[in-house]
């Protein structure tokens, strides 16, 4: 593939705490590689302004190979930009050609507050694991692995589900900022494997109510999340969850 | 001075047993007082709060991410071994230890590597129970795949997302223990420094990063399982944010560095593409399972990998290797990737890439899913169409990566790899029960150098840490709080607190009151380029002693010309990174002062002046057969400890892969 050069504009959110308002600023951008990724064509406008005495842009990353779930911008409207099935990290600027404009803007979400610039507060993902993301399983309890075996299509299916990489982008991405499809992942997750049926049914009440009570919209099923989410995790899963939650409820006493 | 390593008597695999059924316990009423702190989160820090927590204990998490689980252990992709011999194929919890001890270049304690490999089985169980979905075959059994430095299928994974479903385990069993009130869980926050009374650790100062606030907090004991230092070269397959930090502050407070010289280099990462590169991506090594890796048999040559015919290709690993093959161990595949491109052979615009190809693969799969289906006549496109639906099941989303990466497409046309830094063997320096040298401070998992000698071998970072927090700590920190029952919790304004956290305020004040001209990612790069060019995959005398000088060099330009932005009270990323790069700084002079001490090759550790005639890894057991234990005295001041190493079962030979 032919690499090349190019100068961009770029409209990034700005705003130094969550009391405070943001706003957009301008930055000009020359010479960004079409090799490089994303995020090193903000290290590169970042490396500049410090040089030049002024604000650097904060923003979220670590793993930079598309697996942390920490990046979370939101790019010319979509979460983690153009690219389908894609993280920020790993959206390279051969995405992009000479003169564009770019906007990037935090996950929008009363649920995921601005901490600065473009890092958000993900915090209420971690209060719905803890209402019921898990197996209670003590460490030394377990069977041997192979003493029960598992249908190959419902591992599959569960692998599937728990490869979100929590990053809120399904959040970003809904009208609503739902968070419908993170936690149906989880609930989806451990619902098709057997280790998973004791807590079945008071897993998705908890989860469901923690969601609800962090301020995360309704789900009116337009699929966004499905079509931003970088590990392409699908909405059936919340299809699974809706008859998880109203079986759960039905035999609830 | 001696180190104490505290290996239980007997014979070797009755050591862990016998210890288990001896130590001293604590009961449930007192686990209740006790208070642990428990510092990173990764597969190690999780699984050892989740474990301590489960048990009763009053556990605090720290992680600099803003969750636990986007810790660095979530990007291991390959797999975790365990002695199951699922496959029948002649494993054991024996030949797992012999082959780590052996893969470590016999660099390594026995008596550490033995109890990793019998309590790697539980792992599997335990993860299983979890509710990790490891791949199964069809029978709804599990599946294994093979790995580097072994002749068994012995690793368990989940397509190429292994570490982050054990993980997201680990981290669902962080959290429950959270909802239960056993642990406080603490993001976003990053320790900088131990605190010590009466001589043992009894607790931390750590930074919230949101509003650079300095915070006290207590513990009757510290774990460090705050991974490897990798990011020492800037360019590593590590996270951005993985540093050394901690561990170096624990150093500096008395926990003597073992070997901080080893590191791995990886030999399957994507090339680097340009001076702008911030980050290295390892392609897995379950990819050489399938992958066959090559160069043209002619210099320079030019033409595309699909235009060289296969009389003049040369696989040169299955050439000088003919036993192991494309699985050689890491080292090994490295310095071989390493040796044909500095002879000429490289290829891609940089000729600093060999190719890893997959045609092979594709046309043998694809036979075999012809002959599953009985289609007798299929073409070859047909064959091709089928092998790519298997390739793309077994390692789809580490084909996508490379594509979104590079722009090619890996199905077409061969990978292009090259070594890369990915871990370090080295790290602070535990005894049998993972302590350090200051009492009541811990390591585990990759945080502490014991069990990977001075290699590790594929999908055994993943075991070592879930087996040092699932399986060992339980057991030896409650041999060390048994003594503690009757210690209370100590007030956080007690003046050993007040004079860790004045320090730590005037450390951060004096960065910020430098405004130099140069940014830390400069200071960083220029490190980065020192340790790769004469700590790297190959070293010698002349260059580390430049390095040396060099990087001293660096640390008195960096203390006097950083360029820090923004102010102390906010979230300010440059002013955490600047303490990163400040503490990589004096841990890279470290690094190039042990290389430079050990002469001898074993391992990722390749003295140039050490070698065979066929340029293979000599190592000189007479002289080196030890751990390189290094204390801290003062700046560029270490004193150097051995620990001396005694192989009661694997006798040290000439490590052969042929």
């Amino acid at each position: 593939m032919e690499h090349y050069n190019m100068n961009l504009t770029l409209k990034v959110w700005k705003q130094s705490n969550s009391r405070e308002p943001g706003a957009f600023e301008t930055y000009p951008v020359q010479n960004i590689s079409s090799e490089m990724s994303f995020l090193e064509m903000f290290d590169v406008l970042n490396e500049q302004l410090i040089r030049d005495g002024k604000d650097p842009i904060a923003f979220d990353h670590d793993c930079r190979e598309g697996i942390c779930g920490t990046c979370s911008m939101y790019i010319n409207g979509k979460a983690h930009g153009p690219w389908e099935k894609n993280t920020t990290c790993q959206l390279h600027m051969r995405a992009f050609k000479d003169g564009d404009t770019i906007v990037v803007e935090p996950w929008r979400a009363a649920a995921f507050p601005v901490i600065k610039d473009l890092m958000v507060d993900r915090s209420a993902f971690d209060r719905i694991m803890q209402a019921g993301g898990y197996i209670s399983v003590n460490t030394g309890n377990a069977v041997d692995a192979n003493s029960l075996p598992i249908d190959k299509k419902d591992a599959d299916l569960s692998f599937m589900a728990a490869s979100c990489i929590g990053c809120g982008a399904c959040v970003a991405a809904c009208k609503n900022s739902s968070a419908m499809l993170f936690v149906s992942a989880k609930v989806s997750q451990l619902a098709l494997l057997p280790q998973g049926e004791p807590e079945r049914e008071s897993r998705v009440l908890n989860m469901v109510a923690q969601m609800d009570k962090e301020g995360f919209g309704n789900c009116t099923n337009t699929y966004a999340c499905e079509a931003e989410c970088p590990k392409g995790i699908s909405v059936s899963n919340i299809a699974r969850m809706n008859r998880e939650y109203l079986k759960a409820g039905l035999s609830a006493d | 001075m001696d180190l104490k390593s505290k290996i239980p008597d007997g014979p070797m695999h009755e050591k862990w047993t016998d210890y288990k059924g001896h130590v001293k316990l604590v009961n449930p009423a007192n686990k209740r007082k006790l208070e642990i702190i428990v510092v990173g989160t990764g597969l190690a820090g999780a699984s050892a709060a989740a474990a301590l927590g489960e048990l009763g204990y009053k556990v605090k998490t720290f992680c600099f991410q803003d969750s636990p689980r986007r810790a660095h252990s979530i990007a291991a992709q390959g797999g975790i071994n365990a002695a199951k011999n699922y496959q029948n194929d002649g494993d054991s919890v024996f030949r797992l230890f012999y082959d780590t001890v052996k893969g470590g270049d016999y660099r390594a304690r026995e008596a550490n590597v033995h109890r990793l490999a019998e309590v790697s089985a539980a792992i599997i169980d335990h993860c299983v129970a979890q509710g990790v979905p490891f791949a199964r075959e069809y029978g709804g059994l599990l599946s294994n795949r093979s790995f580097g430095g072994t002749q068994v299928q012995r690793t368990f994974y989940a397509a190429g997302q292994t570490g982050q479903q054990l993980l997201l385990g680990a981290y669902s069993a962080l959290e429950r223990q959270v909802a239960l009130g056993n642990v406080t869980q603490y993001s976003r926050h990053e320790m900088l420094d131990v605190v010590m009374i009466d001589g043992k650790a009894r607790g931390i100062i750590a930074r919230d990063l949101v509003n650079g606030k300095l915070e006290r907090h207590f513990g009757h004991a510290v774990l460090l399982c705050t991974g490897g230092y990798g990011n020492v070269f800037y360019l590593s397959t590590n996270a951005m944010g993985s540093n050394v930090t901690a561990a170096w502050k624990a150093h500096k407070k008395g926990a003597f560095f073992g070997n901080p010289c080893f590191t791995q280099i990886h030999p399957t990462c994507i090339p680097v593409s340009g001076d702008h590169q911030s980050k290295l991506t390892l392609m897995s090594e379950s990819l050489r399972n399938d992958g066959r890796i090559w160069v043209p048999k002619q210099k320079d040559d030019s033409r595309k990998a699909i235009d060289i015919p296969e009389a003049e290709r040369d696989y040169y690993l299955e050439r000088r290797y003919p036993a192991f093959g494309n699985l050689v161990p890491r080292d090994v595949a490295s310095r071989a990737a390493k040796e044909r491109c500095d002879e000429g052979y490289g290829v891609g615009t940089t000729k600093m890439a060999v190719y890893l190809d997959f045609a092979d693969a594709i046309k043998r799969y694809g036979k075999i899913e012809v002959g599953k289906q009985g289609l007798d006549n299929a073409n070859e496109a047909a064959i091709i169409r089928m092998g790519k639906a298997v390739v793309e099941e077994k390692y789809g989303n580490l084909f996508e990566m490379y594509e979104k990466i590079t722009g090619e497409n890996p199905y077409e046309m061969p990978m292009r790899i090259y070594p890369a830094v990915h871990y370090t063997m080295g790290g602070l320096w535990v005894d049998y029960e993972l302590q350090t040298t200051v009492p009541g401070l811990y390591a585990l998992g990759e945080a502490n150098f014991s069990d990977h000698g001075a290699n590790r071998l594929g999908a055994s970072a993943l075991m070592q840490g879930l087996a040092d927090g699932y399986f060992v700590i339980p057991y030896t920190l409650g041999n060390y709080l048994a003594d503690d029952i009757r210690t209370a919790s100590i007030p956080t304004n007690h003046p050993a607190f007040d004079e860790a956290e004045v320090k730590v305020q005037q450390r951060i004040e004096i960065l910020m009151s430098i405004q130099g001209k140069q940014t830390v990612e400069s200071f960083h790069k220029r490190l980065g380029k020192i340790m790769w060019d004469k700590c790297g995959m190959a070293r010698n005398e002349k260059g580390l002693k430049e390095a040396i000088e060099e990087i001293r060099q660096l640390r008195r330009e960096f203390w006097s010309d950083v360029k820090i932005p923004g102010k102390i009270s906010e979230m300010n990323p440059e002013l955490d990174k600047a303490g990163r790069v400040a503490d990589f700084i004096e841990l890279g002079e470290l690094m190039c002062i042990d290389a430079l001490n050990r002469n001898e090759s074993c391992g990722g550790h390749f003295r140039e002046e050490s070698q065979t005639e066929e340029g293979e890894a000599k190592r000189d057991d007479e002289n080196f057969s030890y751990v390189s234990s290094w204390a801290y005295r003062g700046e560029s001041n270490w004193e150097l400890i051995k620990e001396p190493l005694n192989f009661e079962i694997v006798k040290p030979t000439q490590r052969s892969y042929k």
